[in-house]
């Protein structure tokens, strides 16, 4: 690609980006949000079709005039909202626009048989007759990149493949792009994952604002120099110091329990007996399947019927049957996923901030929407949102600003207790930066947070104390000083925790920095 | 239009984006139709305006309801069969049991909005779909309508004892409704039509519960984890659109002199087309009533201007389900 230029009416959004993408090579593309790395690819992929620059195809001058224009020259692109149809097999999506058609009728046998030799060649674990929809997030993913090996892709182009994949799954995935990459494909892969950068790439290409910053290969380009040529002012620190004082307990629960609709046989979270203290960060780490998420949304009151156990919020026993119940009580929760579960898209960044807050903005339910605008300009300032106006709608802002946006919702409530599920998906560096200062200053108000990452060095760094989940159970519990991933990681795969913790010992042990923890039977090892 | 890159072709541009633009302009268009097939100057006369504002103001006070409904992401199918059954009932309660309208009238509101609020509990509280909620709610308030009539036109032909008919005056309430203030040049029932879409407006724009209705419309799992009472507020709009309905009742009784178990037949249609013409989107989330408005003085005028060329009604009809198409594809968000 060379001199790739692209406006959005007045908005010039890449200037002069040349991009040379080898075979046999993973090319990792990195970027702020919003420095034009989605706008390149899609301009590579046949979606915008207006630009200025020159794309060649093996010497050749190509101009993709659609993604199937795209296919045919052998780049496919997986994008982050997968573009699978969730009722039809695995099989009938991979071949799906291909004619594979016999006196126009599909022949179901022959397409399944195809479809398995595929899967099978390139070693993808995937039943191609099931239905996407009844498949995993990971399977989907996989099977998104065997549509693009169908259609003989030369080039693939994957943005953000990880951010809804569990550690084993990354790493199968991380096999996949290996032997593609030794199959001589070109794979260009945007993340926003320090590890995963310098696991995959041969050369890393730097996006800033539009422009291209430059291109160097990986062993020659030190994490401090990435991450300068990324934001373009050099970060000493990733995380920002978290002083911990903890005060008195915040919130508590014994048998938390919830059950999988009416038929209770299924219990993605059982029995939880945790603690929280104000202005400590508790760190939940689970693979998929641990029933983290499911914990948040069912102590936000969110998860319907099926919740057994009890609540202390406070040192008072809480009744919360309802996300309104919770938010009166000082409970927030922010969700794993802004666009479906955490903003209203089509509303202003006004609207969207002040919505759990409504009520006490306004009198006697007539909305007052100045003192509205001062607290979205307020909370707006505070974690630095940038946006040309608060009356935008939210769905047209960057994912970082998006992220601001569903966090500064819950700034408004100054709430106590924090449910934090993946604060930082996929956002960049600066914005990341911003959600931890406000954690540090939750914490430092006597916040208590409950926070899930799935991006382990940043569990790490942000938590106090660590649980483990697997199967809805806690593995194990570590404090800050005695967390390390592999340990992590095989209680979340449902291994004892080791040495942290005595496994004969009768009564709450101490988690070595004076913290009383509670009790003893949920801490066993999940019966697997 | 072409993708002009200087300035004002720019701004024309992001001044297009803007629905309430091409619903203005929609209205725009039919209003020039008007001035070309004025009907030897009968566009031009301020009783043509009247007289299509009266014939529009029905179908915009359901509109407005319509658009409360649509803007939470739902639908209300109800609203032709609540209009008729009200119409009956205050027939009824004022021919022929001589109440007083100060009774009458809220005890035929209460009976429109009971109706809206029974399909939108069930559409909310059991999460039936709202197509099918509003469905048999139409259905079911026809029958109840026909039920209350006896199958026949409630008129001012009253029984006696002996089996024969006499004629009672048209109650006064029916003809202060149906007539005209401000100097003839307003009707009553134009002028009730822009009372509720000002209440609706201030509704939407200035209360809680509208903000929560758009973000309902907009996702509604994001707004039920921001504390929004997600079924209470859609119940309400729907129970709102009901009231209306009912408004619309009581006009079209006043307008007929009587209560027809047959009336309103299709008008939840028109109203959904009227808010759809406007601009508000039917997947919820987005539009307003000052678009319901556009969309209800469009469809009002081409009606209007059909019938004063003397247009057959079969080609009016064929005329209308055209232009409706066509203003929706003008309406229809640009992917950019």
């Amino acid at each position: 690609m060379r001199s790739i230029a692209k406006r959005f009416g007045a908005v010039t959004v890449l200037r002069d980006v040349d991009l040379d993408i080898h075979g046999g090579e993973v090319l990792i593309l990195a970027g702020e949000n919003g420095a034009g790395k989605s706008t390149l690819i899609k301009i590579l992929g046949g979606v915008h079709t207006s630009f200025e620059g020159r794309i060649q195809v093996g010497g050749e001058d190509v101009r993709p005039r659609s993604p199937l224009d795209a296919a045919r020259l052998g780049i496919a692109v997986i994008h982050q909202e997968l573009s699978l149809v969730p009722s039809m097999t695995v099989a009938d999506n991979l071949f799906l626009g291909h004619p594979d058609w016999s006196k126009g009728f599909i022949r179901e046998s022959r397409r399944r048989e195809a479809a398995r030799a595929l899967v099978d060649r390139y070693g993808i674990g995937l039943d191609v007759a099931r239905r996407v929809e009844d498949l995993p997030v990971a399977q989907q993913q996989l099977a998104e990149i065997a549509k693009a090996l169908a259609r003989q892709a030369r080039v693939l182009v994957m943005d953000e493949p990880t951010s809804s994949l569990n550690a084993p799954e990354v790493q199968r995935l991380f096999h996949l792009i290996h032997d593609l990459k030794a199959r001589g494909c070109g794979i260009v892969y945007i993340t926003h994952k320090m590890e995963e950068v310098f696991q995959l790439a041969d050369r890393i290409a730097v996006l800033r604002d539009g422009r291209h910053i430059g291109t160097a290969l990986a062993a020659d380009l030190p994490i401090e120099r990435l991450l300068e040529w990324m934001v373009g002012r050099s970060l000493d620190q990733q995380y920002p110091a978290h002083a911990s004082q903890p005060g008195g307990e915040r919130l508590r629960l014994e048998g938390f329990t919830l059950a999988a609709g009416r038929q209770a046989a299924r219990r993605p979270v059982d029995g939880v007996s945790l603690a929280v203290r104000a202005g400590e960060i508790v760190g939940l780490a689970g693979l998929q399947g641990s029933g983290a998420s499911e914990l948040l949304r069912g102590l936000f009151g969110a998860w319907g019927g099926g919740v057994q156990g009890r609540v202390w919020i406070d040192g008072r026993e809480a009744r919360i049957s309802s996300p309104r119940q919770s938010i009166t009580q000082g409970l927030a929760l922010l969700t794993n996923d802004r666009k479906a579960t955490g903003l209203v898209l089509p509303l202003s960044i006004i609207a969207n901030v002040t919505l759990a807050d409504l009520p006490r903005l306004a009198r006697c339910g007539w909305r007052r929407p100045a003192r509205e605008r001062a607290a979205a300009e307020g909370v707006a300032a505070e974690l630095a949102v940038r946006a040309a106006s608060l009356d935008l709608p939210v769905g047209s802002l960057s994912g970082g600003n998006q992220q601001k946006i569903a966090l500064a919702k819950w700034l408004l409530i100054q709430p106590r207790i924090l449910l934090l599920d993946e604060p930082t998906r996929g956002i960049d560096v600066g914005a990341k930066h911003e959600i931890y200062e406000r954690m540090n200053a939750w914490t430092r108000e006597g916040a208590a947070i409950l926070l899930i990452t799935s991006e382990l060095p940043e569990l790490l760094a942000l938590s106090d104390r660590i649980v483990v989940l697997h199967r809805g159970r806690i593995t194990a519990e570590f404090p800050r000083a005695a967390a390390d991933p592999a340990r992590i990681l095989s209680a979340a795969m449902g291994q004892a925790a080791g040495p942290v913790r005595d496994p004969g010992a009768a009564g709450p042990p101490s988690d070595g920095r004076g913290f009383p923890s509670i009790g003893g039977t949920d801490r066993s090892v999940s019966p697997l | 239009m072409n993708r002009d890159t200087s300035s004002a072709g720019a701004r024309l541009a992001r001044f297009w984006e803007n629905p309430a633009a091409r619903a203005l302009a929609a209205l725009l268009l039919v209003g020039i139709i008007g001035c070309v097939f004025n009907a030897d100057g009968a566009f031009f006369k301020a009783g043509t305006h009247r007289d299509a504002l009266r014939q529009a103001s029905i179908f915009g006070i359901l509109a407005c309801g319509m658009t409360l409904v649509i803007i939470g992401g739902g639908i209300d199918l109800a609203v032709g069969s609540l209009l008729a059954l009200v119409a009956v009932c205050f027939s009824q309660l004022v021919i022929h049991w001589s109440w007083p309208p100060l009774l009458a009238i809220p005890v035929c509101l209460l009976i429109g909005a009971a109706g809206g609020a029974a399909a939108g509990g069930i559409a909310a509280g059991f999460r039936v779909q709202p197509f099918i909620a509003t469905l048999a709610m139409m259905v079911f308030a026809r029958g109840m309508a026909k039920t209350v009539s006896g199958g026949m036109k409630v008129s001012t032909a009253v029984q006696n004892a002996d089996g024969t008919y006499r004629y009672v005056d048209v109650p006064a309430i029916f003809r202060w409704i149906d007539s005209r203030i401000l100097g003839d040049h307003l009707t009553v029932v134009t002028a009730i039509f822009i009372g509720c879409a000002l209440a609706t407006w201030l509704l939407l724009a200035r209360h809680t519960w509208g903000r929560y209705l758009y973000a309902i419309g907009g996702n509604e799992e994001a707004a039920r984890l921001s504390g929004v009472p997600v079924r209470a507020v859609k119940l309400l709009s729907y129970a709102a659109s009901g009231l209306l309905a009912g408004v619309a009742g009581l006009c079209q009784a006043a307008q007929e002199q009587q209560g027809d178990p047959e009336a309103g037949a299709g008008y939840e249609l028109t109203a959904i087309a009227i808010v759809v013409i406007g601009g508000t989107a039917l997947t919820g989330g987005r539009g307003g009533i000052g678009l319901t408005l556009l969309g209800t003085l469009t469809i009002g005028y081409l009606e209007k201007i059909l019938s004063i060329n003397a247009v057959p009604e079969a080609s009016r009809l064929m005329l209308t389900g055209i232009i409706i198409i066509a203003a929706v594809l003008a309406q229809r968000r640009r992917a950019t």
